[in-house]
């Protein structure tokens, strides 16, 4: 058992249950704060896949910026708890989990059937990872897409406020 | 640091919170946990190509990443705009109560 080893099961495990605990949490504060913690986990994950510039972007857009906004809007409608509906809730949850697990096994089965063969990071896992040469593939290679995705923010965040905003009438 | 790891980890630990978000789609009524949820599908797709990357020692797989937590952000803010304007029509985030796109 190496450190690797190691560490990649705890962050697994923490991973997969918050994200358990994110959906049968009935109270969507308690699922907001989990699926922060699923965040963190999945940094710790990147970490161990030498992409430290993901993990740190992980943490501050994800767990710091939309996080941050569901939390207020679960807090801006102040729910309550989720009240289960009970007769058909039952029935679509069995069928839910058990296709989940269905498909997890499928899965499990191709994976660990047909071995990639990759055991090891490459050679340039390490050199990837950084700021610098996400960077300057991003701002090369990948400078138009990099364009296309701030417009589409900006028509995010023009949508966002048209559809949140009081309508003064009638029409939409 | 030695890795030892082999990429079929990764890639199950992926397709569990993959399959993790599909279930709380399924499942959850409330929509706010259903954006939750979806959030949790695009970070299981995450994993994978960031996987993929550094095991091919290819960096496009991250550059992707970054790209999507961009359209993640961007579908976090619009979804959760049209939450408020339905709560602020309808008073609920239930899924199931909102109904006014069936005929």
């Amino acid at each position: 058992m190496s450190t690797t080893v190691i560490l990649f099961s705890i962050l697994a495990i923490a991973a997969i249950a918050t994200g358990v605990s994110v959906i049968i949490n009935k109270n969507p504060v308690a699922s907001a704060m989990s699926l922060i913690l699923h965040f963190f986990a999945l940094a710790g994950l990147y970490l161990t896949l030498n992409a430290q510039f993901l993990a740190a972007i992980q943490i501050l857009v994800y767990a710091g910026a939309i996080m941050v906004l569901v939390v207020f809007v679960v807090m801006l409608l102040n729910l309550g708890k989720e009240s289960a509906l009970n007769e058909r809730f039952n029935v679509r949850t069995g069928i839910a989990v058990s296709m989940g697990v269905l498909m997890i096994a499928q899965l499990a089965i191709a994976f660990f059937g047909q071995p990639t063969g990759y055991n090891q990071l490459s050679d340039k896992a390490a050199l990837n990872g950084t700021a610098e040469s996400i960077g300057t593939v991003l701002f090369t290679e990948y400078l138009f897409p990099f364009e296309a995705i701030s417009l589409l923010l900006l028509v995010a965040i023009v949508g966002s406020i048209l559809l949140a905003k009081k309508q003064q009438k009638e029409s939409v | 640091m030695l890795q030892t790891i082999p990429l079929e980890f990764y890639l199950i630990l992926s397709a569990i919170m993959f399959m993790l978000g599909v279930v709380g789609v399924i499942v959850r009524r409330n929509a706010i946990v259903i954006f939750m949820s979806i959030e949790m599908m695009l970070n299981a797709v995450n994993l994978t190509l960031v996987s993929f990357s550094q095991f091919m020692g290819d960096s496009a797989g991250q550059i992707f990443v970054f790209f999507v937590m961009a359209v993640a952000a961007a579908e976090a803010a619009v979804g959760l705009a049209i939450v408020l304007a339905l709560f602020r029509k309808k008073q609920t985030v239930y899924v199931d109560e909102v109904n006014v796109l069936k005929w």
